[in-house]
């Protein structure tokens, strides 16, 4: 299957809108509306002539300030039929929310937390949305346009607490116990 | 010191000693962070040899060692880490810091990096270099042995 025809196979199979656009290469460009996503991915990895069973890439861009400003993009694969595809959700600056596709693709989870910690983008759903590379307790999403990049904070010399002091004396208490002959 | 009687003895202060000893085996605790580790791998190998200068046994544990080489760019996210391991070595000890990034960011002017190792922990010689190569950090290290002689016990 060509790119052609699979733009065609996927007019016919993905919920309404899909905007194929151009692409050089053998690997055509979707968008799909942040409403269809979920019923659009589930479609794209089980028709069985389509199979995407492989998320390879998720990311995403920011546009600032063009509107809508963010898209979001899938880059997927299906080895079954050796076809590969982009599909990308534009997102409006004060709509920055898809919902997740981590039940789709397992891939996605981390790809999404990574995603939502650089570019303030919300997975709706996501079982674990906490940030991947930046610190816990970081402000602001650094990939964005608008992000201050030169930005000098002061320099943080230790970690957040990460268990609160009921469950530190719980712990030490068990300790001791357990210690005893 | 002198050699006054038959007795084959050298005297010494206790202070000179102790600086002797010091500077003599210096156990670097291993902290690459970047590319500048690669450098400081070179240097503890065959062809550098820093067993020439008393100062090759990398630890893994911070509470064996007191140097600490700061080898690469330091993250904001990895600062806790670094401090810690400081402070889990034991007196006396003394830092490194290898390479532009370790001691002014670099080319990294940016949120994610610190700006200079010099905010988290203290640095006693700095050593230019992008990244230094191994004889540059062999200069360092004598520097530091330069030093370690000089400090006073109290």
């Amino acid at each position: 299957m060509d790119a052609e025809a699979l733009v065609t196979v996927l007019r016919e199979a993905l919920p309404a809108p899909v905007e194929p656009t151009p692409s050089l290469d053998r690997q055509p460009t979707i968008y799909v509306s942040a409403g269809t996503l979920e019923q659009a991915a589930l479609t794209l990895r089980d028709r069985s002539d389509l199979q995407f069973s492989v998320l390879v890439e998720l990311t995403a861009a920011d546009f600032w300030p063009r509107e809508p400003r963010f898209e979001v993009i899938y880059l997927l694969l299906s080895p079954a039929h050796r076809l590969r595809l982009r599909m990308k959700v534009r997102l409006a600056a004060d709509a920055a929310h898809v919902p997740t596709v981590s039940g789709v693709w397992r891939a996605a989870n981390w790809l999404e937390r990574e995603v939502w910690d650089l570019f303030g983008i919300v997975f709706d759903g996501h079982p674990d949305p906490r940030r991947l590379l930046m610190p816990e307790d970081w402000e602001g999403f650094p990939l964005r346009k608008d992000y201050p990049v030169q930005i000098n904070l002061r320099v943080r010399t230790t970690e957040p607490t990460q268990v609160t002091e009921e469950e530190f004396r719980a712990n030490l208490v068990a300790d001791r116990l357990a210690r005893k002959p | 010191m002198g050699l006054e009687s038959e007795i084959p003895v050298l005297t010494t202060t206790v202070e000179k000693m102790v600086q002797w000893a010091r500077r003599s085996s210096i156990w670097p605790v291993t902290f690459g962070l970047a590319c500048c580790a690669i450098e400081m791998m070179a240097m503890s190998c065959s062809r550098y040899d820093i067993a020439r200068f008393g100062a090759e046994v990398f630890r893994g544990s911070p509470r064996q060692s007191d140097l600490m080489i700061v080898a690469g760019r330091l993250s904001r996210k990895m600062a806790p880490a670094l401090r810690r391991i400081y402070d889990q070595m034991p007196e006396p000890k003394w830092v490194i810091s290898m390479g532009a990034c370790a001691s002014i960011g670099g080319v990294f002017d940016n949120y994610a990096l610190v700006q200079g190792v010099d905010q988290v922990v203290p640095v006693d010689v700095y050593v230019p270099g992008c990244p230094p190569r191994p004889e540059s950090l062999i200069y360092g290290i004598v520097q530091l042995q330069r030093k370690i002689a000089q400090q006073k016990l109290a």
